[in-house]
């Protein structure tokens, strides 16, 4: 591609993009099919690669080529139904595809125009009319902004970028704005750090711009270090539209006077790595990055580094430590990055969610975006929805949507006729919500005050058969083995934490035991050096708020009421239900049951090891964990 | 400092060593060149046993603490080699809640060897890891590049007899 100088030759790759995109986004019918296949992380998992190459074959063999686009896109949001394939300009909707499906597709619906509806998701066809994916529960409830193009454009492609206002952004900001009115664009907008903190950005901008007038250097960095389990927005972002994170970057270095950027993404995260690379090399081809951008004065360039798998790096001095080649341990603040950040420069970080949210603010002014969402949490938030629900994935809503719309309508409800017993946001550093809290309309200071916070946006749903202390526990062991072993609260205190988890699993603690736990989870809060021993405690302190009972019934009656933790349960049989046939007995692997035959049968409980093979194979539903 | 050591022997080539020392002459006086480094040197020789980071010190002119405390700080980096089949088993939040630390438990058994170890025919390696992202199939296991999803405790007899050979 050339080097993109002006206003006119950007619009005029706009123009030209545009006729090749609008067949999905304005779903133009111009004789030609768009089939997007889903080639994200969870779609590529579940085999999309095949899906995309056998297309090509019988596209081909259909003679369809000059009718027919292929394009690999990044995460559609509803991972639980991959691989995932949509053919616009209809908008139709193929869910769970196999590789054996695609002859029939290709022949009725790309060749013929009749869509195979056997194998459309189930939702979308109705009688004889089939609707648009749009039209879904999931979809009509979500507001997409900072993934408007995930799952819509290629992401290797940077035409199609652009053909989606892409870089209109950077170039208004660059030869209509000064660095203030930037920055008080974006503090007008609202906007708060979408990593967990929720800091407001604009505020960011404004003391790196400020606090050192004189650095030399300043340093524009991403955090894509997505270290919660359980939470993929921002690979998907990086996967769908990794465009967007560099335009930011490029309009945040513009604000603050920096002319370098680093990128820190999970190495885990190699799909988005690649197109990271991919965008970085287009975008410095384009002039996009690189020298004298849009042929002004103002020079930017992104590298990219690897995590190398630790939590703490996530935090924001311990990133920048990370970056800088050392382990990756955070430091006291002050001073703040604003002031000593990356190599001691003064140094912004925001997250990728963050960053997908400001070429649109620049384009659509701040007050757009302060029209969305809740008084003090403005625009849209990305949830990365998971565990206990029917619709597996991402989703993206109004701040103020209540959790009650996400995990029941957006989501679908719990599968199996299960009852809802928690949801889980903030991931290690957050905590459990539980049902009577469904309807807090979600936004930071919401979640605060119960006792969770907003995180990056991990919401892992549960139900009940997950034990609250188990949960607590699996946190725990994730924070001692993250923690960096810089301060003793975290490095000592979440070990002695998760024995003492440990210990109430096992059935050995006493009462007075949950009341040490309580006061070691708030000495923690108080004395860890960072944020993340600061939080570490919380997923204890959530359970112990609302889900007391279940730590009263491990402590005092040594029983796990969801049938969890090993150590408290018995497997029976219940005598009533019980026909004597033997087979449990038979297949015991530690010959714990005996009885006679057409009588009741009986397990030993010192003998079982509560394995759960008697009762995969009783027949008629008479043993039980108890 | 006594510095933990591998128990295989190391036996690294000449021509991997060749391509270590253009990576480092490369990188060397980048900005916090020695994670992009480690990173590299970690693809070309499959672990980082102590040779390689003692070559590493030597090369980029550093303390040999430096090194073996930034490979021992982060999870990506292995003192010890992999298996032929490196086994994953997710235990992000979304899989665990769907059991996938009873998988973890299975492979243990199966195995015989613990998360982060290696079966002493060399054939697999067995890691927790936190996430890979695809929740939607949870619970996870990768084989090397190969993904397995929506598993259950039934499941893990199968996948290792598919790497039989």
């Amino acid at each position: 591609m050339n080097r993109i100088g002006t206003i006119d030759e950007l619009n005029a790759i706009k123009s030209k993009a545009s006729e090749v995109v609008n067949v999905r986004v304005d779903r133009n019918d111009n004789g030609k099919k768009d089939v997007l296949v889903c080639g994200g992380t969870g779609c590529t998992s579940s085999g999309s690669a095949n899906i995309i190459k056998k297309l090509e074959e019988e596209i081909e063999k259909n003679g369809l080529k000059d009718k027919v686009n292929i394009i690999k896109t990044g995460c559609f949001g509803l991972c639980a139904l991959g691989p995932i394939m949509i053919v616009y300009p209809e908008g139709t909707f193929y869910s769970k595809m196999e590789v054996d499906h695609i002859p029939e597709i290709v022949e009725s619906h790309l060749k013929n125009g009749i869509p195979v509806k056997k194998y459309l998701y189930a939702e979308t066809v109705q009688g004889d009319t089939i609707k648009s994916l749009n039209d879904t529960a999931f979809y009509a409830k979500q507001h997409r902004v900072a993934l408007r193009n995930c799952g819509l454009i290629s992401p290797e492609n940077i035409e199609e970028y652009i053909a989606r206002d892409g870089y209109q952004a950077l170039h208004k900001v660059l030869t209509s704005m000064s660095q203030d009115d930037v920055i008080k664009t974006v503090l007008d907008s609202g906007l708060r750090g979408r990593g967990g903190g929720g800091f407001p950005t604009g505020k960011k901008w404004q003391l790196a711009k400020n606090l050192v007038p004189d650095a030399d250097q300043k340093y524009v960095c991403c955090n894509a270090d997505e270290g919660d389990p359980g939470a993929f927005m921002d690979r998907s972002v990086l996967e769908g539209d990794p465009h967007v994170v560099l335009e930011a970057m490029a309009i945040a270095g513009y604000a603050i006077g920096a002319t370098q950027g680093y990128i820190y993404v999970r190495a885990e995260y190699p799909i988005a790595v690649e197109r990271l690379n991919i965008a970085i090399g287009q975008a410095r081809e384009a002039g996009m990055l690189g020298k004298n951008i849009f042929g002004t004065d103002f020079s930017f360039d992104i590298d990219l580094r690897l995590g190398a798998g630790a939590f703490v790096c996530g935090e924001e001095t311990a990133l920048m430590t990370s970056i800088e080649g050392n382990r990756g341990e955070p430091r006291p603040r002050p001073p703040f990055p604003a002031e000593k950040g990356l190599f001691r420069k003064p140094t912004i970080l925001n997250n990728v969610e963050t960053y997908a949210n400001i070429p649109q603010i620049i384009l659509n002014g701040a007050d757009w975006f302060a029209s969305m969402g809740t008084e003090r949490s403005k625009g849209t938030k990305v949830f990365a929805l998971g565990g206990k629900i029917h619709n597996t994935g991402l989703v993206e809503v109004p701040m103020g949507t209540t959790l009650r719309t996400v995990i029941e309508e957006i989501g679908g409800g719990i599968p199996n006729g299960k009852k809802f017993k928690a949801a889980q946001t903030g991931g290690p550093s957050g905590g459990c919500i539980p049902p009577e809290h469904l309807d807090i309309p979600i936004d930071y200071d919401n979640l605060i005050g119960i006792g969770s916070m907003m995180g990056s946006g991990g919401l892992i749903v549960m139900d009940e058969d997950n034990c609250m202390v188990d949960i607590a526990k699996f946190f725990l062991e994730f924070t001692v083995d993250e923690s960096c072993g810089k301060c003793t609260p975290c490095r000592i205190g979440t070990k002695r934490l998760y024995e003492m988890l440990t210990k109430i699993t096992e059935g050995k603690a006493t009462m007075e035991d949950l009341d040490k736990l309580e006061k070691l989870c708030y000495y923690i809060k108080d004395n860890a050096l960072c944020g993340l021993g600061q939080t570490a405690p919380n997923p204890v302190l959530s359970t112990l708020r609302y889900f007391k009972d279940e730590y009263i019934a491990h402590v005092k009656d040594k029983k796990c009421p969801a049938g969890v933790c090993k150590s408290l349960l018995s497997i029976q049989i219940l005598p009533d239900k019980c026909k004597g046939c033997s087979l449990c007995s038979k297949k015991c692997p530690v010959g714990a049951i005996t009885g006679e035959i057409k009588k009741p049968f009986h397990i030993n409980q010192d003998k079982c090891i509560k394995c759960g093979v008697c009762m995969s194979n009783c027949r008629f539903g008479a043993i039980v964990k108890a | 400092m006594a510095f933990k050591k591998s128990a295989i022997p190391f036996s690294g080539t000449a021509e991997q060593e060749k391509r270590l020392k253009a990576v480092i002459a490369e990188h060397k006086n980048d900005p916090g060149a020695l994670m992009p480094i480690l990173q590299k040197a970690q693809d070309i020789y499959g672990y980082l046993p102590i040779e390689v980071q003692q070559m590493i010190a030597d090369e980029m002119d550093i303390p040999m603490e430096k090194v073996y405390g930034v490979v021992t700080f982060y999870a990506q980096f292995s003192i010890n080699p992999k298996g032929k089949y490196k086994i994953s088993v997710c235990l992000g939040t979304a899989c665990y809640v769907k059991g996938s630390g009873d998988i973890y438990d299975k492979l243990q058994e199966k195995l015989g060897i613990k998360g982060g170890e290696i079966t002493s025919d060399g054939k697999f390696s067995l890691d927790a890891c936190r996430c890979i992202g695809a929740c939607g199939l949870a619970p996870v296991l990768t084989v090397n590049e190969d993904v397995y999803g929506r598993l259950t405790t039934d499941d893990v007899d199968k996948i290792l007899a598919k790497y039989a050979d």
